[in-house]
């Protein structure tokens, strides 16, 4: 099978999310009848979710999400994780058979925790030592690929529409604070189980509709922190880029959406004086994470959501509020199969992040 | 003929518009179906719920209303007939139309009436009450284009940035009384004159009779109006140094 990269397609994607501010458990069959309406959006080659909340059971060890090729790449990554993770719990992710999921590589889950003395001997923040595990896994490792390796929240994806994705995937028998859900409509790749979104990296996790043309700039810098691109699409350099200035340059998320969708050097001249200040610094410092081309993406972190759209605003999103809930999508109607009725409705300025998170002193 | 569009595929829905006699036609729980009336003439369509992309694309005279909040690209190239809705629009209303008119009583997305432009007779008619967000009229090259703000606060435009960035034809009306502050020296600018204002009235009436707003509070406030400026042409954005 060719993978990304080895081909080119020229051939549009849907995002949708909704997040609970109360905590609520929500059904992760929500997620998948709202991202179902958008169907037309994407064309089979992709679909996926990113649940948080889900694992409350196993809150406090890293869960990861394994794809393996076969059995041999199965072992040399059970190989790995054991000499550098106690791991709790291990299982295959169960799945439903689906007419229309077919290929799939072996998926398992495993819970685990950074052995204590691999972590001291690192000399590494626990985070850090995870980080460089996983990217370890998915450059070093043939035919293995960690998907999704945060807390307390779970990536699932596969080549096929949403819909039949979450079905695959029992997502139904998840329920979490916060989904976010994609369907995808690969511009320039063949559709792979590892290519669909979201991407994650710890407990962020991108789903991205629009094509970059920055890739290579923003690539070439990730790629001096020890990130490694393994998969050729865009949408892998997005998550790198939040997890570089959020984790490790401690960035505010506004600040961040600041970086990778800044206003036009014109527009900048026009504000007020601090506010100029501020965004030339951003833009000065860290002018190859700016994100040009079309995008709107979400995303997810441990305890919140982000929704933010490219400068230009080239990509449609939506988001509305009922009560505690909220509600971001690529058409209006995903929201409303959901939430027929909503207190408020609109559409955010491009490169302007809505930001929400759990409410104080909630525990989910 | 009421039809109850639950579930239905864009498809299906459309093609019992088509094949329906009747004239006039409601449509109950619209969400999210697309093309919507595409290239329909002669009939009238009300459509409660949220229908989906391009409403009424390439529409051909006849009428649609929306009684609630419409999406992308809605009257996408359309060239005859109208399209009333009671609630907002997404980004690139009136995409590229050449004829009839779009009367939005809420705020439209990015890039409203984006490569708008007039055919022999024809000049087509974007109305919106309330905002219009980023790059409106983009690329115009004909027809009318006006922006009442009716919720506007004092002191703030009902416009984003890059209004009538790349215009060449045609006109914006904003109700207003002080320009964008990025206002491009590639416009011109005026307060409306008699001439102006008589050239919108029609369309404000028209306006307030179908939302139910007061025309003469409407009406009575400065309009300014945008043309292209000849003498300077637009030279190009996307890929000068920004």
């Amino acid at each position: 099978m060719q993978r990304e990269g080895e081909i080119r397609i020229p051939s549009g994607c849907a995002v949708s999310g909704i997040f609970s501010k109360a905590g609520t458990p929500i059904s992760g069959d929500t997620i998948i009848r709202s991202i179902s309406v958008m169907h037309d959006r994407s064309n089979g080659l992709g679909g996926g979710f990113a649940g948080y909340g889900i694992y409350p059971e196993y809150k406090k060890y890293y869960a990861f999400h394994i794809f393996y090729d076969n059995s041999v790449s199965k072992q040399e990554c059970e190989k790995f994780l054991e000499r550098h993770f106690d791991i709790i719990n291990l299982s295959k992710i169960p799945t439903r058979k689906h007419p229309k999921i077919m290929d799939e590589p072996l998926i398992w889950r495993y819970f685990v925790t950074p052995l204590p003395h691999k972590l001291s001997d690192s000399q590494l923040d626990e985070r850090e030592f995870v980080a460089r595990c996983v990217i370890r896994v998915n450059t070093q490792i043939n035919g293995a690929y960690i998907f999704s390796s945060g807390k307390n929240m779970g990536v699932f994806k596969a080549v096929g529409f949403p819909e039949d994705v979450g079905e695959f995937y029992r997502l139904d028998e998840y329920s979490g604070y916060c989904w976010t859900a994609h369907g995808r409509y690969p511009t320039n790749t063949p559709g792979w189980w590892g290519g669909a979104h979201p991407f994650a990296l710890l407990d962020f996790s991108i789903v991205h509709n629009g094509e970059i043309s920055s890739y290579d700039a923003n690539r070439r810098w990730v790629e001096m922190f020890g990130y490694t691109c393994n998969l050729q699409t865009d949408t892998e350099v997005i998550t790198y880029i939040f997890d570089y200035l959020i984790r490790k340059q401690g960035l505010t998320l506004q600040e961040a959406a600041s970086v990778v969708a800044a206003p036009f050097w014109d527009t900048i001249r026009r504000m007020p004086e601090k506010e100029q200040e501020r965004l030339t610094y951003l833009r000065d410092v860290f002018s190859s994470l700016l994100i040009t081309g079309p995008f709107s993406i979400l995303l997810g972190f441990e305890g919140g959501l982000m929704a933010l759209n490219d400068r230009l605003k080239l990509r449609s999103m939506v988001v509305a509020e009922k009560g505690d809930t909220f509600y971001v999508a690529s058409e209006e109607s995903a929201i409303r199969i959901i939430e027929p009725e909503v207190d408020r409705l609109w559409a955010p300025r491009g490169g302007e992040p809505v930001i929400v998170r759990l409410s104080s002193g909630t525990s989910v | 003929m009421v039809i109850d569009a639950r579930n239905m595929h864009f498809k299906d829905l459309n093609e019992s518009i088509r094949r329906s006699p009747d004239a006039s036609i409601e449509i109950q729980n619209c969400c999210g179906q697309r093309y919507i009336g595409c290239g329909l003439s002669g009939k009238e369509l009300q459509i409660y719920g949220t229908p989906g992309n391009a409403l009424g694309a390439y529409l051909s005279g006849a009428n649609l209303f929306v009684h609630g909040n419409g999406q992308d690209a809605a009257g996408d190239t359309m060239d005859g007939g109208s399209i009333y809705v009671d609630g907002l629009l997404g980004d690139a209303a009136g995409y590229a139309m050449r004829g009839g008119s779009i009367y939005v009583h809420g705020n439209v997305g990015y890039r409203a009436g984006i490569h708008m432009k007039a055919y022999e007779e024809k000049s087509p008619l974007l109305v919106v009450g309330g905002e219009a967000g980023s790059f409106l009229g983009e690329y115009q090259a004909g027809g009318t284009i006006i922006v009442l703000g009716l919720h506007t606060e004092k002191g703030r435009l009902p416009v984003g940035n890059f209004c009538g960035m790349g215009m060449h034809g045609g006109s914006i009306y904003l109700r207003a009384e002080t320009l964008p502050p990025d206002f491009s020296e590639r416009l011109l600018s005026r307060e409306a004159s008699e001439e102006d204002r008589s050239h919108i009235q029609p369309a404000v009436q028209e306006f307030c009779r179908a939302f139910g707003e007061d025309f003469e509070t409407v009406w009575n406030a400065c309009f300014l109006v945008i043309t292209p400026n000849s003498q300077n042409p637009y030279k190009q954005l996307y890929a000068a140094e920004q």
